[in-house]
């Protein structure tokens, strides 16, 4: 049970974090605010993905040692581009001595951080835009002067209506 | 995993816990960013602990440069404080954050342990990956050469999406004539309230 504890204790500090950024998303009615909320939520996801990657006993996927040598005298694998049957015989025959972490999640993660970051750059021009138009980055205060003008168009159209 | 590694695991996640709680109450917006760029910095050393040691370096540089240096512009151009949040308001999304957090623990329990070499993850293309890679391409390390070779055609869409999202953040703020004559007008009207 302590065994079974401990080895998901991480995922469940990361799902706490994850939460904690949920709520400044949920709570926060300022934009920019809610925008941090969010870009924590993701890094939590990443820590999240990159957990799961982790192999115990193992290092950064960077070969080194024995499996990093027999560069100069590798099988001429590109001469034979059409040859896919013997594929899991050639992994078989190049057998890893030291232990690594599953590259992997951190590819995809790589490529998750950037993408994260140009979708913020985009969130943040839009705060500045409703900036410029509204006067304020409130959620609320937005709202309501949304509102306000809804309200004074449906007057307007009632006394079109009327008259 | 030896003590040692569990004691800094602890250590980080009680720091990004810490960070994050001090968001939640802060109304400076100033400080919340900089807490932003401090909570990417930790989880890019977590990264490192975790062995991924290539996305530590990209979040070090992306997430915790680039983002807060793009959000301090943009608080420089909105404003500078949070307005202070209604208590009653907290509650419906906190309780929402409890039950969501509920349901994904409850997922983890069939999640496979921490470390596990043989987890469906762990076992199938990635481990391949490693097998092959000095073969293959004869990168010695396998982060690099999955992005740039094995996965090229996902970095070149990645490329892509960045372009998009650039393209999109100089049509909504413009730049050139628009943000010019925006920016005259504005002083015009300050030159005529004066």
């Amino acid at each position: 049970m302590v065994q079974f504890i401990l080895e998901r204790a991480n995922y469940w500090a990361i799902i706490g974090l994850m939460m904690v950024g949920l709520y400044i998303t949920f709570q926060s009615a300022n934009m920019i605010k809610r925008l941090v909320g969010l870009s924590i939520f993701q890094t939590s996801v990443f820590l999240f993905y990159i957990t799961l990657g982790k192999v115990a006993g193992g290092s950064a996927p960077i070969l080194f040692g024995r499996d990093a040598k027999g560069h100069g005298a590798k099988v001429d694998h590109s001469a034979d581009p059409g040859t896919h049957g013997t594929e899991v015989a050639h992994a078989e025959t190049h057998g890893l001595i030291e232990i690594y972490s599953n590259p992997l999640p951190h590819v995809l993660i790589l490529t998750a951080i950037v993408v994260g970051v140009a979708t913020l750059a985009v969130g943040l021009a839009l705060v500045v835009r409703i900036r410029e138009s509204y006067g304020s980055i409130e959620s609320d205060e937005v709202r309501r002067m949304d509102i306000g003008v809804a309200d004074a168009q449906d007057a307007d159209a009632l006394v079109e209506a009327t008259s | 995993m030896d003590l040692g590694t569990s004691l800094i695991n602890v250590a980080l996640l009680a720091m990004l816990f810490v960070v994050a709680v001090a968001i939640i109450r802060m109304r400076s917006l100033f400080a919340i960013v900089m807490l932003a760029g401090a909570y990417s910095l930790l989880s890019a050393t977590w990264f490192v602990v975790l062995d991924a040691v290539d996305v530590a370096f990209t979040e070090a540089a992306v997430g915790a440069g680039i983002s807060t240096a793009l959000m301090l512009g943009a608080m420089l151009l909105t404003s500078r404080t949070a307005k202070s949040e209604r208590a009653i308001l907290g509650v419906v999304p906190f309780l929402v954050c409890v039950l969501t957090g509920a349901v994904l623990i409850y997922a983890t329990i069939d999640l496979p342990a921490l470390g596990d070499a043989a987890s469906a993850a762990n076992s199938h293309v990635g481990a391949q990956y490693l097998e092959r890679v000095q073969a293959d391409t004869g990168v010695p390390n396998v982060v690099t050469a999955v992005l740039a070779s094995y996965r090229g055609f996902d970095t070149l869409g990645e490329t892509c999406v960045i372009f998009a999202a650039g393209v999109a953040v100089v049509l909504l703020l413009g730049f050139g004539e628009r943000s010019l004559s925006a920016r005259s007008d504005k002083g015009r009207s300050r030159k005529e309230s004066k």
